[in-house]
């Protein structure tokens, strides 16, 4: 109890001694961690670099106007990749990822000893890497390309969109299902009457959350050789061709302002 | 004493919430504002401490005048008068101390309040209060455990740590069961002639305004429609406050009620009914 | 009798499709179809070379068992920390710096220039993603892990300003007028009524994104901004898969402890 007694004199305070210190405890560790690490990195700071960063910055944004617009007729094959890889990886990752989902759902799982932990281990990997990871694998193993950007791609989103659709899966109302068992409905009848049509809106939802982080995502890839746009940013900036680097800087933001619209628009469409 | 002068209030949709409102409070009275909704109760209490800016006119919290105040002198002028919300309004993820302490932020400098190190004066006061409505039990529950009656004691306590001169009290009982309505009203009316304040209360209940208050006001569209005692609301009144209605059920219950109230005080009420 | 119930049998029914009206039905089915089939036809793949990676990507997988976490140690180790010192500093630097523009970017907080200004802070930071922005940083600042530092900083400001002012838009605002009422100062407002209704949210969010620059740190080192992304790199440019296996294990064990911790503390808070 904070409240105590001293004379005539009731005392309160938020916490009492013990939590109040255990607050401090963590208080104090968390900012001696922070400098701990601050002075590491600090370490491998080379500051002369760090100082002179903001003249350096506009150095590069002087070089970088006017963008070099007639580029612009190379990068069209570009931006058809980076869509492709974005699209037609969500569409092989929600394939995999429907299946992964119920096998993975503590309610409609065959068995919860064997196969919910390979499901949830899947889905772990798969989210835990990120695609750039996943990309950089795929280049090594099956050469570079837009294949491997749209695996790259597929593998990254089969974990977060099992991981979105099996929570969906595990909050459905039971009672719906029970009433089409009730009816004498097989396994796949139930899956098909009673769970589907509950988790159908979630589905396309998430689906469309992914392909909108994909675009975003796609258009990086090609910085380790996956294929888009990002293969030509790269090459722009190791030619020092700071025009072309801002008009690529620049279609990769309407490219991704384009893709949240789209996506807006079909949630709102769907929900 | 609170004096409105030529109160006007326009929203920026265009809508007038008060039409030149004259009105005033003496020391020590409990004023009920009772009145359809949309007709400016709530706007006009809100007025009073600038929670809502008014257009035009004058507001008198004895001699001080409220609507030219700047930032500084607004907040040390909101420390002396007491607010009692609809819906309680307590912070819910705060201790029910922490709530009522809250009272003194106009009071204490920045880095007690966020240290939680109020005077103890401030905390006996907190204790005394929370001892007077019957939940110094509950000092450390956050006010999210709290039930309705209890959150709205709480609410009372806040704003009476203020030491406030005025109470504004809004909708008080609008999400309360009858009982515990009645309980509160009679422990705002109790309170405040205990510490001989004025109040004004926005009241829905006709029933309750003219059970615990002292003076009814009659808000319509914004504009005062009746001023006086309780019982002067004939069914004429109150068709002119509120529209047409057979109002003779509402106005007689007041009679056979009055007499029917329970004795009980109320801390013991306090005690057993949550 | 007969006639009657030749009359009900014969009734049909059909589901009612998705799409009213059928141009529109037909008319996506068809270009889905040209789509997809547009965007195969345009790939280009190199089916040889994809042939050839099957047995080097049968190596890869036989590298888990069992993965090689000695021979390599010493750099496996220092990227590891690298990153973990470089997810924690700016995960905090770029939370102390949201909060001042979040703050700025709560309508029902701040006058319309300051909002405005800082919507606009959190637009820029949250367009480009994070690997992009350490591409510059590292131009800018020189290879090393302050590249990475400044890139995720950048990327968590994005993020978790625009989620907080949000969050804030979203409070109870009787809580908050409330406390106003009493005389409060405005930073006394803060604590009392704001900070109560947005923290547990906001410290889930935290550990989310704490997450987040752990996943993004490991990538960051691939452009040159420190941390494990660069010896993952180097071990797959000398195609040693066993320690590239253990690599991407370590990063999935920490990933799965930061959530399983994350999720614990968002329970605590509550």
């Amino acid at each position: 109890m904070p409240v105590a007694q001293t004379g005539s004199d009731r005392i309160w305070k938020r916490r009492d001694r013990r939590t109040q210190l255990t607050v401090w405890a963590v208080q104090l560790s968390c900012l001696m961690v922070f400098v701990y690490c601050w002075s590491l990195v600090s370490d491998k700071t080379i500051w002369e670099f760090v100082y002179d960063a903001p003249h350096q910055a506009g150095d590069m944004a002087s070089r970088m106007v006017p963008p070099a617009w007639d580029y612009m007729d190379q990068l069209w094959v570009a931006i058809w990749d980076t869509i492709n890889i974005a699209t037609l990886g969500t569409m092989m990752a929600v394939v995999l990822a429907f299946p992964i989902a119920f096998l993975a759902a503590r309610n409609t799982t065959p068995s919860v000893v064997f196969v919910r932990p390979i499901a949830l281990f899947i889905i772990v990997s798969s989210r835990s890497i990120n695609s750039l990871l996943w990309a950089l694998m795929l280049v090594t193993i099956i050469g570079p390309g837009v294949l491997a950007g749209v695996l790259a791609i597929g593998f990254r989103s089969i974990g977060f969109c099992a991981k979105l659709l099996y929570e969906a899966i595990e909050e459905i109302d039971t009672t719906q299902v029970e009433a089409v068992t009730a009816t004498g409905a097989s396994g796949p009848q139930v899956l098909h009457y009673g769970i589907v049509p509950q988790i159908l809106p979630a589905f396309a939802g998430i689906s469309v959350f992914r392909w909108d982080i994909n675009i975003r995502e796609s258009t990086v890839l090609g910085l380790v050789g996956a294929g888009g746009i990002g293969l030509q940013l790269n090459a722009s900036i190791n030619n020092v061709a700071w025009t072309q680097v801002s008009l690529i800087l620049l279609v990769i933001l309407g490219t991704v302002i384009v893709s949240e619209w789209v996506s807006a628009k079909v949630r709102h469409a769907i929900i | 004493m609170l004096r409105l002068t030529d109160l006007v209030k326009q929203y920026k949709t265009g809508d007038k919430a008060l039409k030149n409102v004259n009105l005033e409070v003496p020391d020590g009275q409990v004023m009920a504002l009772i009145g359809p909704s949309g007709a400016g109760k709530s706007t006009l209490i809100r007025c009073v401490n600038r929670l809502v800016e008014p257009t035009s006119g004058k507001i008198h919290l004895n001699d001080l005048e409220l609507t030219t105040l700047g930032q500084g002198s607004l907040r040390r002028t909101r420390r002396r008068m007491g607010m009692i919300f609809q819906e309680y309004a307590l912070v819910e993820r705060l201790t029910v101390m922490e709530n009522v302490l809250s009272g003194r932020l106009g009071y204490v400098p920045f880095w007690r309040s966020y240290f939680r190190k109020f005077p103890q004066a401030d905390v006996n006061e907190a204790f005394r209060l929370l001892e007077r409505v019957g939940l110094d039990h509950m000092v450390d529950k956050r006010a999210d455990e709290l039930s309705g009656g209890q959150r709205q004691r709480v609410g009372i306590c806040r704003a009476l740590i203020q030491n406030p001169e005025l109470l504004l009290v809004d909708e008080p009982t609008a999400s309360l069961d009858p009982k515990t309505s009645r309980q509160i009203m009679r422990l705002i009316r109790e309170l405040c002639e205990e510490r001989k304040l004025s109040a004004i209360i926005n009241i829905h209940d006709v029933l309750l305004a003219q059970m615990f208050a002292e003076r009814i006001v009659g808000l319509q569209l914004g504009e005062i429609v009746y001023d006086g005692p309780p019982d002067g609301l004939t069914p004429d009144v109150l068709t002119q406050i509120y529209g047409e209605e057979d109002w003779e059920a509402t106005i007689e219950k007041v009679d056979d009620e009055d007499e029917l109230g329970d004795d009980t005080p109320p801390q013991q009420q306090a005690a057993t009914s949550n | 009798m007969g006639t009657n119930m030749n009359t009900s049998v014969h009734r049909t029914w059909k589901k009612p499709p998705f799409i009213q009206s059928p141009l529109l039905r037909w008319g996506l089915v068809v270009g889905a179809a040209i789509y997809i089939a547009l965007a195969f036809g345009t790939m280009d793949v190199n089916w040889s070379r994809v042939a050839d990676g099957i047995p080097r990507g049968q190596r890869f997988v036989s590298a888990f068992f069992p993965p090689d976490f000695v021979s390599r140690a010493g750099d496996i180790l220092d990227g590891i920390l690298e990153s973990l010192w470089i997810t924690i500093i700016s995960t905090v630097a770029g939370i102390a710096i949201s909060i001042p523009v979040g703050l700025g970017a709560a309508r029902n907080l701040s006058p319309r220039p300051v909002y405005l200004a800082s919507r606009a802070v959190l637009a820029i930071s949250r367009t480009f993603p994070e690997i992009i922005i350490a591409l510059f940083a590292v131009k800018l600042f020189g290879f090393g892990p302050f590249a990475g530092f400044i890139a995720l900083s950048i990327g968590t400001l994005g993020f978790y300003g625009k989620l907080l002012a949000e969050d804030i838009e979203d409070m109870d605002p009787s809580q908050a007028e409330a406390v106003k009422a009493t005389g409060a100062g405005w930073f006394q407002w803060l604590n009392y009524a704001v900070q109560p209704q947005v923290m547990p949210r906001m410290i889930g969010l935290g550990m989310y994104r704490l997450d987040i620059n752990f996943r993004e740190s490991a990538v960051v080192g691939i452009v040159g901004g420190g941390g494990i992304g660069a010896t993952l790199l180097t071990s797959f440019d000398r195609y040693e898969f066993d320690s590239a296996a253990a690599i991407l294990l370590i990063i999935i064990g920490i990933v799965m402890a930061v959530e399983y911790s994350s999720s614990y503390i968002r329970k605590w808070v509550q």
